[in-house]
């Protein structure tokens, strides 16, 4: 396969053993800067199941989620991790027609940059949306999700899931199928997992499936099939359902027959781990005998998410509260 | 105002390259003067002026930087060129520094649907007829777009993308977009639309100008069809030749451009049908947009970029990378525009108006969009180093000064 010719984005400069002032992407990355990542996720983990006294080490910062897209899981888990560390947060939800124009994104970056917050959490519709943002505000970014670009913090609570129940992700092999056309899931996912030099398939009818993917270093496949033999893990995307309906699969239950984890796949896949970022079509992308059943994390993902949003936000404001060694 | 202009390096792309003297008298090029006014070039390039086929926006300042003396106007703007009032108004606007070839709307409002006044809009001053920035999606009213401009002798100025493939994209298909997550739509976009237009044009006999042919199976067809002897002639700006998608990478909406930059392939295609004369005419594009309409995610941002005042340097850069010979840029440049507009000029032949521009072919610079003078800085080669100015330039043997005149009053 040739070298990639694409240029990562520079480095934003920083302090300490993660030298970025924000999050907006798993691009840039170093691959011992995910694995710091996942640590500090892991006391989290802990934390999270336990009673112990509460740690409030962001008392005092405001933390605002500004989500220009609607979402339910996403904000609830940022705010709940914003909040079991002492922060205050905000949130902050703009209906996506009345925020449709850029300078009133811009602006509205500048009102909250100068209403001092710490940290700016960000879900927006448009791709590098967020990257826009973080150039034009002093405080922390943090990418809640932009457009079809990348979804960070979804690809480190999924990498802390499969490192948990599989030990490692060094060359296990996994499998990402379904909508990855426009799937910022899958692409954050793409590169953290080749980061952490697992082997990643990915798998959707050729109509949902991005032009030059083999360049991300991933194999493609078109049959689930095919895809799913040898997978240590099985990673079922969200297929919208406005994509259904002959747009660019014919139906649900054709989608079903052909990249549906249904009960007959799984009984090839007796070790396989079964994840799902949610919401679920059941029935559509993956049946409920699959997602509720021994082998599926997907609850656990959940869980996950608070821990490494905890994290980040932990993370990205240690230069701010000065913690030593980070200032 | 008679003028003998000595000491100059001559470049026509009829006569060739040649160190000797040019003699104006009336603002119209001839042979010999025995009395005139000396214009001392000092030993550098004196060329014809630049003839700028496809501008967005009229940016006297910008076309003064660039050596550029005629524009051809598109049709895109507030309001529609397809009114012979508006086009007459459009031509006017450019005095006394520039002259403005207003490219009329081939269908009302550019919506593609009903033929446009072509014949009244070229009385008012139209040059030729256009899609503007859009395609004409019916092959039946492009049919007949082309077979009526046929009629009246203009040429019919196409965009050349298929409208299905790149509604609501902002990108070529490749690595790039896949990466930023960006909606693309298929090299094959340009290849389908050029692919119709040739065969509307050869079975119409219509004079056709692609304004911008940018991938390799588009270029292709139009090499094949030029063999057959169709009437077609192709455009290209000089991001198209400099720069691959790759210039996308950070979501710098300065390389938000239609039709979107190509894969490196592509790239590689265009520079090679420049030299080998498959494309004719570089153009600049300039379409300045303020950062209201650039700072935006890059999906959200208009697409569009300014180009006259670099025009001459980044083509410059085939020169030096052995693509072209002086003269042969000079036809891309001034010659072969001046023909698809129907424009008597582009040459430093005598009887042709003086519009002539003295240049320094290795003038260092930078290329910084806030210090351009173009009306907004969104220029994709922000931060550039190229080399080649314009020192001095003469419309009709009047010279235009740096400092522009005041519009005219209307």
């Amino acid at each position: 396969m040739p070298a990639s010719d694409h240029r990562p984005a520079t480095l934003i400069p920083g302090g300490g053993v993660f030298p970025h002032r924000h999050l907006t992407g798993i691009e840039g990355l170093q691959p011992h800067e995910i694995t710091f990542l996942l640590d500090e996720a892991e006391r989290w983990v802990d934390a999270n199941r336990t009673h112990a006294e509460p740690d409030k080490r962001l008392a005092g910062l405001t933390q605002i989620n500004a989500f220009f897209e609607n979402s339910t899981r996403t904000l609830l888990s940022f705010e709940i991790a914003g909040k079991r560390l002492g922060a205050d947060v905000v949130n902050m939800h703009t209906a996506q027609s009345s925020v449709k124009k850029g300078e009133t994104l811009i602006d509205t970056a500048q009102t909250l940059n100068a209403m001092r917050a710490d940290v700016l959490v960000i879900r927006h519709s448009s791709s590098g949306a967020v990257r826009l943002i973080a150039d034009k505000v002093d405080c922390a970014v943090l990418n809640a999700g932009d457009g079809r670009h990348e979804h960070p913090t979804q690809a480190l609570l999924d990498a802390l899931t499969i490192r948990r129940r599989r030990g490692s992700i060094a060359g296990k092999r996994v499998v990402i199928c379904g909508d990855l056309l426009h799937s910022r899931v899958a692409r954050s996912n793409i590169l953290a997992l080749t980061a952490l030099a697992a082997e990643v398939r990915v798998c959707a009818p050729s109509t949902l499936m991005p032009p030059a993917i083999e360049r991300m270093f991933v194999t493609p496949f078109a049959d689930f099939d095919e895809a799913l033999r040898g997978a240590d893990v099985v990673m079922m995307l969200r297929v919208q359902t406005e994509r259904m309906a002959g747009g660019f699969i014919p139906s649900n239950r054709e989608y079903r027959l052909r990249y549906g984890l249904t009960a007959e796949r799984m009984a090839r896949l007796p070790d396989a781990l079964i994840m799902h970022p949610g919401p679920m079509n059941r029935g559509v992308e993956i049946d409920s005998v699959v997602a509720d059943g021994p082998q599926s994390a997907i609850t656990e993902q959940v869980a996950m998410g608070v821990a490494v949003r905890m994290a980040c936000l932990d993370v990205l404001t240690r230069r701010a509260r000065g913690v030593e060694g980070w200032a | 105002m008679r003028l003998r202009f000595t000491n100059a390096q001559l470049v026509c792309p009829v006569a060739g390259e040649w160190r000797g003297e040019l003699f104006v008298a009336d603002g119209v090029l001839v042979d010999y003067l025995d009395e005139a006014q000396v214009v001392d070039c000092g030993g550098r390039m004196l060329a014809p002026a630049i003839i700028d086929l496809g501008v967005f926006k009229v940016d006297r300042a910008a076309c003064r930087a660039g050596g550029i003396v005629h524009v051809a106007l598109m049709p895109d703007g507030a309001p529609v060129l397809d009114d012979p009032g508006v086009v007459q108004r459009a031509a006017l606007i450019g005095k006394p520094d520039l002259w403005i070839h207003p490219i009329a709307a081939a269908t009302r409002g550019l919506l593609g649907r009903e033929l446009a006044e072509m014949a009244i809009c070229r009385s008012a001053g139209a040059r030729a007829v256009g899609t503007g920035a859009g395609w004409i999606a019916d092959s039946a009213v492009m049919r007949r777009v082309l077979t009526y401009a046929r009629d009246l002798d203009v040429a019919v100025i196409a965009h050349a993308e298929d409208g299905n493939l790149t509604a609501g994209t902002v990108a070529t298909e490749g690595e790039t977009a896949t990466r930023l997550g960006l909606p693309a739509a298929p090299a094959v976009a340009e290849a389908l639309a050029v692919a119709r237009d040739l065969l509307l044009a050869e079975e119409t006999g219509a004079r056709l100008h692609l304004r911008q042919v940018t991938t390799a199976a588009a270029l292709d067809l139009v090499r094949a069809a030029k063999r057959r002897g169709v009437a077609v002639t192709a455009g290209i700006t000089p991001a198209h030749l400099h720069l691959s998608d790759l210039a996308m990478s950070d979501f710098r909406s300065f390389a938000h451009l239609s039709p979107p930059l190509r894969g490196e392939a592509d790239r590689q295609a265009a520079l090679a049908a420049v030299a080998d004369g498959t494309i004719d005419v570089i153009a600049s594009g300039h379409d300045p947009r303020g950062p209201e309409e650039k700072r935006l995610p890059f999906a959200d941002s208009a697409p569009g970029m300014i180009g006259a005042e670099t025009l001459l340097p980044l083509s410059l850069m085939l020169v030096r990378d052995g693509l072209l010979t002086l003269p042969a840029l000079f036809d891309r440049l001034a010659r072969n525009p001046a023909r698809v507009l129907g424009l008597d000029t582009g040459t430093l032949g005598a009887g042709m108006p003086a519009d002539l521009m003295l240049f320094d072919e290795k003038a260092p610079w930078r290329i910084d969009g806030d210090a351009s003078v173009a009306s907004a800085g969104n220029t994709p080669f922000d931060g550039l180093p190229v080399q080649g100015r314009v020192l001095r330039l003469w419309k009709a043997g009047h010279e235009i000064s740096a400092t522009p005149s005041p519009p005219p009053t209307s």
